[in-house]
């Protein structure tokens, strides 16, 4: 057993008696990581020396000036830049690459007292739903090695969830936080569009991406955002809305709340035990004085369509940015500077992310642009419409985060079309901006099962509330898998 | 189904300053047929009168204060530059 089986509010208690040191906790993790990651793969670069030289220093501030995340240890995806700390995306093209500044989150996380562990795997510039298309390894899913962690955030859910670190951050386009958490049985938040901001993610498409928090449960969860949120001037799309206490917003109290349950959730596609764990976890959340009913989001069936002509529209624009001159791999033995371009880009990216760079610059090349980019935002407006209505009525919406568990390494991963059937249910979200968490709600065939609950715009307050009312009302949270029991701590 | 040319599927990488080799462009226009096909499911629906969703927030014009500030240093901002020389990145001749 390990010490992040504990909350970071029961840590910060064992670090206030004095039974265990910041050190400790430090040390702690590059043990797990030590004996656990061989198998799980889920970390890229480390940060030892520096992260525990930190850690005695922290040791040092007097309790007074110590917030509920200090001295906490973390793990960040790789499309977060960390001044100093290799930044890869998972990918060739950036093989090496220091970054010279700090994302604003990771700015945020060090005034918050939190201690950089590492980077984490993920799917190539976060395109995939599996891992598999890390340039560099496949992370394996804790609870079954032979299984997917999900993706593209697979390392962030996968470490939290092999016990390697109590908090990590991941990044949301179309359910990249929620699908691994849920594929993980962790808790994975994707905040609202703006709330977070996205100054130092490497973008993938900047109309959807969103940085979130990943923990073992939804107190830890809601101080994480909470530590991270807020308006920035590095970027514009940042909100300047308050940021409320989330935390304060975890009552326990859930009586009136009104849940829409869309039927396209319970409907086709979606696997009988995912649809059987989310009509428990509405009974629970009916016995504790919530009531629901069937809804529609009729447009839902489009948001796959539409998220992968926009999200590859802009992710062609983005990915222009890699062409071998600033940073990153430079192809050898060219002539010119197209050569150049052309043979670091074919030489450096790899081929899911080739996919959607040419589908990205085909649907915005002339001829195309109408038919297919400029539809796909009408449809979009379509889809978050749907949305409205229902939040007119409804406090929050409720469905799986996944029509299936993990499914095997391998498995899909031929046939783009079946592999991106995973994030039907998360994609929606996205493309109306809306904030919307996985926690864990059972499992089958020993794999966890994600419920999905979806807020309104800035309502991350109301679905925290939710989330730890049905958490504290069952179990599924603590449990954790077979390989934490082997592993040296 | 959408038919994609592989002499479209090489204008398009072309644009996307991407090398492909004859066996890619294939393959490429046999994925991008599907998926397009896939997306062509859009026009089920009559989007007249529609307006395109470019962003989700009512932002407009975020403007900063008209005030210097200092930029990244230079130093810094060579320190992944492959090719350089005195303080300059490098590249292959641009012209023929």
């Amino acid at each position: 057993m390990t010490l992040f089986k504990h909350s970071a509010t029961e840590l910060q208690e064992m670090i206030h008696n004095k039974e265990i040191s910041i050190e400790d906790l430090t040390a702690e993790s590059y043990k797990r990581i030590d004996s656990l990651d061989g198998d799980v793969k889920a970390f890229l670069a480390l940060n030892k020396e520096q992260a525990i030289a930190q850690a005695k220093e922290m040791d040092k501030v007097p309790a007074a000036k110590r917030g509920p995340l200090f001295g906490m240890p973390i793990g960040v995806k790789d499309n977060i830049v960390t001044e100093g700390l290799e930044t890869t995306c998972s990918s060739k093209i950036l093989e090496g690459f220091n970054p010279i500044y700090d994302a604003t989150v990771v700015r945020k996380l060090r005034e918050a007292g939190m201690i950089t562990v590492g980077k984490l795997n993920m799917d190539e510039f976060a395109m995939g739903s599996s891992n598999e298309n890390s340039a560099y390894k496949i992370t394996k899913n804790p609870w079954d090695l032979d299984r997917v962690p999900g993706g593209s955030s697979g390392g962030s859910a996968a470490a939290v969830a092999a016990g390697e670190v109590p908090f990590s951050l991941g990044s949301d386009t179309g359910g990249s936080i929620r699908q691994p958490a849920s594929f993980c049985g962790v808790v994975g938040m994707k905040p609202t569009y703006g709330r977070v901001s996205r100054f130092g993610l490497v973008a993938f498409a900047s109309s959807l991406d969103q940085i979130g928090p990943i923990t073992r449960n939804v107190r830890d969860n809601a101080l994480l955002l909470e530590a991270i949120s807020g308006v920035d001037e590095s970027d514009s799309t940042s909100a300047n809305v308050d940021v409320p206490s989330f935390v304060e917003s975890l009552t326990g109290d859930i009586k009136g709340l009104r849940i829409g349950v869309p039927s396209e959730y319970l409907g086709e596609g979606v696997g009988e035990a995912a649809k059987q764990s989310v009509l428990d976890a509405l009974k629970v959340l009916e016995s504790l004085g919530a009531t629901w009913e069937e809804v529609s989001l009729p447009h839902s069936k489009y948001g796959l369509a539409t998220y992968y002509l926009i999200s590859s529209s802009e992710a062609s624009s983005n990915l222009a940015r890699f062409d071998g001159i600033r940073y990153g791999f430079r192809a050898e033995n060219v002539e010119n500077l197209l050569e150049l371009y052309k043979e670091t880009r074919s030489q450096g990216f790899g081929d899911e992310v080739k996919r959607r760079i040419m589908l990205g610059t085909y649907s915005l090349s002339a001829g195309s642009y109408d038919a297919y980019y400029k539809k796909a935002q009408q449809v979009r407006t379509l889809i978050k419409q749907d949305f409205d209505q229902i939040f007119e009525k409804y406090d929050v919406i409720i469905g799986p985060t996944t029509p299936t568990p993990a499914f095997k390494v391998g498995e899909n991963i031929d046939d783009p079309l079946t592999m991106y059937a995973n994030d039907i249910l998360t994609i929606p979200v996205n493309l109306a901006g809306v904030p919307g968490i996985s926690i864990p709600c059972g499992f089958s065939e020993g794999m966890p099962l994600g419920l999905q609950i979806i807020g309104k715009h800035f309502d991350e307050a109301t679905i925290y509330r939710v989330a730890h009312a049905y958490e504290q009302a069952t179990s599924f949270h603590k449990q954790t898998p077979q390989l934490w029991e082997g592993a040296n701590s | 189904m959408a038919n994609i040319s592989k002499e479209e599927v090489k204008h398009v990488a072309h644009l996307a300053r991407l090398a492909i080799t004859e066996d890619e462009a294939e393959k490429f226009a046999d994925q991008l047929a599907a998926i397009t096909t896939f997306a062509e499911q859009l026009n089920e629906l009559d989007t007249t009168n529609v307006i395109p969703t470019t962003h989700v927030l009512p932002l407009v014009n975020v403007m900063r204060k008209d005030q210097s500030v200092p930029g990244l240093d230079r130093d810094k901002m060579m320190k992944n530059v492959r090719e350089q020389e005195a303080g300059q990145v490098k590249v292959p001749s641009i012209l023929d």
